[in-house]
């Protein structure tokens, strides 16, 4: 699964889908994921990211992200 | 033969009405008076003294009000003349749907009196109407959704056997009303009927998400600007008080693709009902330039300048580009006038 190349996001977590116009926010984690992620790496590698850069435990991130994933998904942030 | 538009330009323009569902003639004059190619002098043409474009000067240099349409073309000529002697107008752009068949039965009279249009023919007018959308659509291959027209009370009885609930009853010009159960099919026809008279359309429902497009086609199958944009806003009539412009080639080949089939001239609205499962439905074309036609300059594409620029013959090159997530949120506005100014177009038919 990868972000959509169109979708739009500013720093402070402001998500905009040009195909759908809906905009979505999210804290400033979720903006650096989706950042991320649009560089075009593997999940594996945004989890690798994520826990050397932030105290988190491994298992509960990847949980969480899965959990994120699901609702880009819905959003059609995802394809 | 392209002619010289260096001058201060006069164009007529109607649907000067800015209400809860608003007319796009303000929204048409801005756009051109925006333009910086050419200058104008904007005439409105109304049909009631309280349209508030008559009140808005800075827009409209002089208004006249014009016969309704079930006056027939005669009574409308008759007022065009005068107002042409008056104002040697040289272009009238129509904004509403119900006016649009006289002034295309006057088009070549117009001509004659050096007044340009620039909409499409009434073959292509008719085509589209909503009474024969299902044919064109199947015809043109559109995905469009089913319907059946309604002359009298008694063919409601039947249409159970071929829609499911809920059904869309429809105006011939406007409204539409969604209805869940016989009891409901029967008080919207009433209530459309009283309203707007037979025929009247019951439409299959589809699910989706609604998309308006703006287009602009050059008569001879080029779609010149296309603008989809996606309602934010609704209000209780349907009409979008905010949308936003969107980025999908998907509907801006299905606009392309009209305009090629229709060889449409002049400027259009196509709703477009997106399905759950990604079919765009085409539900309506209104044959003219949308409320929110605004948006189309805001964004990049001019459409109501190019319509002028092509009405006296030049060349317009289609946009190729327009600016995604451009958003519109309409307002209402206490617009304060005088007495005497009500008085002028009440009395005397001009302002």
């Amino acid at each position: 699964m990868t972000i959509r190349k169109n979708i739009a996001i500013s720093d402070e977590g402001f998500l905009f889908n040009p195909t759908t116009g809906d905009s979505f926010s999210t804290n400033g984690i979720g903006a650096e994921i989706v950042l991320l992620m649009k560089k075009n790496i593997l999940l594996s590698e945004v989890v690798d990211t994520m826990c050397n850069k932030y105290d988190v435990d491994k298992t509960l991130f990847e949980r969480d992200l899965e959990e994120f994933m699901l609702q880009l998904k819905d959003y059609s942030i995802l394809e | 033969m392209s002619k010289d538009i260096k001058h201060k330009i006069v164009i007529a323009v109607t649907g000067l009405n800015a209400i809860d569902s608003p007319g796009p003639g303000v929204a048409v004059i801005r756009a051109i008076r925006e333009c910086p190619d050419f200058e104008v002098r904007i005439i409105g043409l109304s049909y009631e003294s309280l349209e508030p474009g008559l009140y808005m000067h800075d827009l409209v240099d002089k208004t006249y009000q014009i016969p309704y349409p079930t006056a027939g073309t005669d009574a409308l000529m008759g007022r065009i003349q005068y107002i042409h002697e008056k104002e040697n107008l040289e272009l009238i752009i129509p904004n509403f749907d119900a006016e649009l068949f006289n002034f295309m039965k006057l088009r070549d009279a117009l001509k004659k009196m050096g007044i340009a249009t620039f909409m499409p023919d009434l073959d292509q007018f008719e085509a589209r109407d909503k009474m024969k959308l299902f044919e064109f659509g199947k015809k043109h291959d559109f995905c469009v959704p089913k319907d059946k027209i309604i002359h009298e009370f008694r063919e409601l009885a039947q249409l159970e056997k071929d829609f499911e609930y809920p059904m869309v009853i429809k105006g011939k010009f406007y409204d539409a009303i969604i209805a869940n159960s016989m009891e409901q099919v029967e008080k919207a026809f009433y209530k459309i009927l009283s309203k707007w008279g037979l025929p009247i359309i019951v439409q299959e429902f589809i699910k989706g998400t609604e998309i308006n497009i703006a287009a602009l086609g050059d008569g001879e199958g080029n779609a010149i600007s296309v603008i989809p944009m996606r309602k934010l806003y609704i209000t209780d009539k349907g009409k979008a008080w905010a949308g936003i412009t969107l980025d999908d080639e998907s509907f801006i080949e299905l606009a392309q693709k009209f305009i090629k089939a229709t060889k449409w001239r002049g400027g259009c609205e196509l709703e477009v009902m997106l399905s759950y499962d990604g079919k765009p439905y085409i539900m309506e074309v209104n044959p003219r330039f949308p409320a929110w036609i605004y948006l189309t300059a805001a964004a990049g594409q001019n459409q109501p300048a190019s319509l002028v620029k092509m009405a006296f013959g030049q060349k317009v090159e289609p946009f190729t580009e327009y600016e995604v997530g451009k958003i519109f949120v309409r307002y209402a506005w206490d617009l304060i006038t005088d007495i005497r100014e009500f008085q002028k177009i009440s009395g005397n038919g001009e302002l």
